[in-house]
């Protein structure tokens, strides 16, 4: 079966940690941070990288655009 | 199965901020929806590639500071005044693309003359229209926009409606103005929502340059400070609550 394979990559600094994408993805990847950064917020980070298929869904849904969105072109698994 | 670093190369880019959009870090809350809204307003312009000749009014409330975010030309109106200032600034400089982005307090309530007079002339301007049914930065006091029983710091019983009167639904007022040609109410919680937000966006910008007249985006939104709530609770309390009075979709398309 083909599955696209995605990752994301975080900007943890303007990373507010309010939890939006993590209940945006469809594939729970995201969860947020024990660490926090600078600010004191919780950032997300990708927890279960292998789940990401790159919908983008969680880069459209950041209100502080700080997720950026990587999708490989379908392997056969 | 491809490793994640071998993924995240430029041949794969999918999704990144764009251009538009400054790199300074937005002083709103976090989860507030102003910074979804501001990313695609920046994102069609950039689409549409009108940055150069984009002119937006910044309202008073919290997105007073927009000028901070997006990389285009801004004027700064008087509260409730951004409908006055666009129509001056289109009038003046009929060929550039003018919107204004003002929040409930600003375009429903100190605003209502201007705004319901400038869609009645049916300014060629887009209005991007911010509804989170409370007055966000100043405290989260009670606007017109407030639900029945929705509590506020000045009505932390909720809104009685015997006393303060129903909440005004802008956008169906103006919805009837002959000057209109678009109305339509999006929100920005979910991806889907989000997609259909810039959509409408993309709508209005583009009547502006065929000339139909105003178009009106009202985005329901959270204000989970003033809520006191979370932004997952805050979503999720918007959904259940403020859909029942403010329902989704076009009020008009012409």
């Amino acid at each position: 079966m083909a599955r696209a394979k995605g990752a994301i990559v975080v900007d943890t600094v303007q990373c507010k940690g309010c939890g939006v994408c993590v209940s945006a993805c469809p594939t729970q990847v995201i969860k947020l941070a024990d660490a926090v950064n600078g600010k004191g917020y919780h950032y997300a980070y990708m927890e279960n990288p292998d789940a990401c298929i790159g919908c983008t869904s969680c880069g459209i849904v950041c209100p502080d655009t700080c997720i950026t969105v990587y999708r490989a072109k379908p392997v056969t698994v | 199965m491809a490793d994640t670093n071998t993924i995240i190369s430029p041949e794969n880019l999918v999704y990144k901020k764009t251009d538009v959009l400054l790199d300074n870090v937005m002083h709103y809350c976090p989860g507030c929806t102003h910074g979804t809204v501001h990313k695609l307003i920046a994102e069609v312009i950039d689409e549409m590639g009108i940055q150069e000749t984009t002119i937006g009014i910044a309202p008073v409330g919290c997105a007073v500071l927009a000028y901070n975010y997006l990389d285009i030309d801004w004027q700064e109106a008087a509260h409730g005044r951004a409908p006055a200032l666009a129509t001056a600034v289109k009038r003046l400089l009929p060929n550039k693309n003018v919107f204004s982005y003002q929040g409930d307090g600003d375009l429903a309530a100190i605003g209502t003359a201007e705004t319901i007079h400038a869609c009645n002339r049916g300014e060629n301007i887009v209005m991007v229209f911010i509804n989170n049914g409370i007055y966000g930065m100043t405290g989260g006091q009670m606007a017109p926009t407030t639900l029945p029983g929705m509590p506020a710091s000045t009505c932390p019983a909720g809104r009685d409606t015997s006393h303060d009167g129903m909440p005004i639904k802008i956008s169906e007022l103006l919805a009837q103005l002959p000057g209109t040609c678009y109305v339509t109410r999006q929100s920005a919680h979910t991806a889907a929502n989000v997609r259909k937000t810039k959509k409408a966006l993309r709508k209005a910008f583009e009547n502006q340059q065929a000339n139909k007249g105003t178009s009106l985006v009202e985005v329901v939104s959270t204000c989970s400070s003033g809520w006191k709530m979370s932004p997952v609770q805050a979503n999720k309390w918007m959904e259940e609550h403020m859909f029942a009075y403010y329902p989704l979709g076009d009020m008009k398309d012409e």
